[in-house]
């Protein structure tokens, strides 16, 4: 239940992930930050959330029936 | 010296690929996939080097030369979240659905999930069309890069020709083991020198504030390059990734299902590794090397190798680019020669009149004709590489829905497949036409890619048509749904 309840809010986290790629709130803003333009800077660092995202996905939501058919088909 | 580096990284190439034919264990399914024993490293190294081809390298620079650093947005950002999603909730699947069905190709898949001859051939035919583009960028990219770094003492078509001619030779001979293992060292060299071209460029042009203050502030945002539904709808292209041969016969590499994890957590990590230099040398390179208009971007980055690395250093980094495009190459090429032997040669019966040896033969003059049907488009292409990528990813992102009802939608019909197909082909082709030759071509000029109207198109048809046509046999429904005794 616990982990049924993990998994949907990590799908929801993809969805959030989509609508903050649209990094409007940068649109025109050639700031630098760390020496590059505050834009890219953002994008970098949305890389690194997806993924922690998916170390996430793949320790709580994973499809374990693909396993459980995997060693039924080595027996 | 330039040139010898070169050749000699071709000739490493060779011997990698070759040197696994030593590992071959005289069967089809070794030939095509490794007999499935693949493990994380390799997986990660071979799905994320066969990925990035000339499109991400001197594609995505020329653009961002253009575009300025919105194009990292448009594609690395936007992959970064895209392709491990679909490596998770449609490879995954796929690998275990090709593992218990002995499965080597997307077709054979598609074939028998809805008991259909016509619509298995149907989509091989848009399958090899949509991929020749992608093959011609990479083509084109070698060519392109050989002729700069040379100061054209070497033309583009040698350039050209001796990519076809690296990945055909090592192909045949190592099969996937061989691809896998030429892709993981190509992916490696591309990576670090990927990083040694950036800090060596950049410190060159005085260091990275000096540099970033010589370009023009607009390329720094998104400003009014590009568009905010642009950047929305683009994240339908990374999605061509689930649809692409050469992906669907890496994930069938996979040793389990529990190999794929270290490609999901890493494959954002990579992007951002490769594309952020890229991007960025196309942004600084702005400011340095003016004028270059169109497709002529394309060489910004081989450019300032020229420019700021001239010599041994040139050599290794024109190899890096080399090791981009042929590692994306080999996998399109077996792909191709896997889909024409299984899915024409062998399930059309001709295995009955042909020796297996002569299967393979026929394979493979396949995949040698369709590389030299490339080979002449890329001597009078002269388009954008980037773009012409985005065409090809438009039409594999397209079909995406017909891969997502065969594995998840229970009710979903031949009939609504093919109607999923046919309607990709004709949108594909009206948008194509329309927006060929208009550079940065968007629905309406609203910023809207086309990709965006040809994958709904293609759902809505999916679902309407299945939803009005007889759904599959229950017995069907069976082989792919019922869990496993």
């Amino acid at each position: 239940m616990k982990n049924s309840r993990i998994r949907w809010i990590l799908y929801l986290a993809l969805i959030a992930l989509y609508l903050l790629h649209k990094d409007f709130w940068f649109w025109r803003n050639p700031t630098l930050m760390f020496g590059l333009p505050v834009g890219l800077v953002y994008h970098i660092a949305f890389c690194v959330v997806v993924a922690v995202i998916m170390a996430l996905l793949v320790k709580y939501a994973w499809p374990s029936q693909l396993e459980i058919e995997e060693d039924d088909s080595v027996d | 010296m330039t040139v010898f580096i070169i050749f000699t990284y071709l000739a490493l190439v060779l011997i990698v690929g070759t040197v696994s034919h030593r590992f071959f264990r005289g069967t089809g399914e070794d030939y095509f996939v490794a007999s499935r024993t693949i493990g994380p490293f390799v997986l990660l190294m071979s799905l994320f080097g066969t990925n990035m081809t000339a499109f991400a390298i001197l594609g995505a620079s020329g653009e961002a030369y253009h575009k300025g650093i919105g194009v990292f947005a448009l594609m690395g950002s936007s992959s970064a979240l895209i392709i491990p999603s679909i490596f998770f909730f449609v490879g995954t699947r796929l690998w275990a659905i090709g593992k218990r069905h002995g499965y080597l190709t997307q077709v054979q898949y598609i074939r028998e999930r809805w008991n259909s001859d016509n619509l298995g051939l149907l989509l091989f035919v848009v399958l090899v069309a949509l991929v020749v583009p992608y093959l011609l960028i990479g083509v084109m990219g070698g060519g392109q890069t050989l002729a700069v770094i040379t100061d054209g003492q070497i033309p583009k078509w040698v350039g050209g020709l001796l990519v076809c001619a690296v990945v055909v030779i090592y192909v045949c001979f190592g099969g996937m083991r061989g691809t896998v293992w030429a892709n993981t060292l190509q992916t490696l060299a591309f990576m670090t020198l990927g990083a040694v071209t950036f800090f060596t460029i950049v410190g060159k042009m005085g260091g990275l504030s000096n540099a970033i203050a010589r370009v023009d502030r607009d390329l720094l945002m998104h400003a009014d390059r590009i568009r905010p539904l642009e950047l929305m709808t683009y994240i339908f292209i990374p999605v061509a990734v689930g649809m692409f041969p050469h992906i669907f016969m890496h994930w069938l590499t996979a040793k389990s299902a529990r190999t794929f994890r270290y490609p999901i957590i890493f494959y954002p990590v990579c992007i951002a590794v490769v594309w952020i230099p890229s991007v960025l040398l196309g942004v600084l390179g702005s400011g340095d090397i003016t004028g270059l208009e169109g497709a002529q971007a394309n060489t910004i980055l081989v450019q300032l190798i020229s420019r700021y690395a001239p010599g041994i250093l040139a050599g290794f980094l024109a190899a890096g680019v080399f090791a981009a495009i042929m590692s994306s190459l080999d996998s399109q090429t077996l792909a191709i020669g896997s889909m024409f032997t299984h899915d024409i040669v062998r399930h059309y019966g001709f295995h009955n009149q042909m020796s297996e040896k002569h299967q393979v033969l026929v394979g493979r003059l396949f995949v040698v004709g369709l590389l030299a049907v490339t080979y002449v488009l890329s001597l009078i292409s002269n388009r954008s590489i980037f773009k012409l990528a985005v065409w090809s990813f438009t039409g594999f992102a397209s079909l995406f829905p017909v891969l997502l009802a065969a594995l998840f939608w229970k009710r979903s019909s031949k009939h609504g497949a093919f109607a999923s197909i046919v309607s990709v082909v004709v949108l594909w082709t009206f948008f194509f036409l329309r927006g060929w030759q208009t550079p940065g071509y968007t629905i309406g000029d609203t910023g809207i890619m086309p990709v965006t109207v040809v994958f709904a198109a293609s759902a809505i048809a999916m679902v309407i048509v299945s939803l009005l046509t007889k759904p599959p046999e229950v017995n069907t429904l069976r082989k792919f749904f019922a869990a496993p005794s």
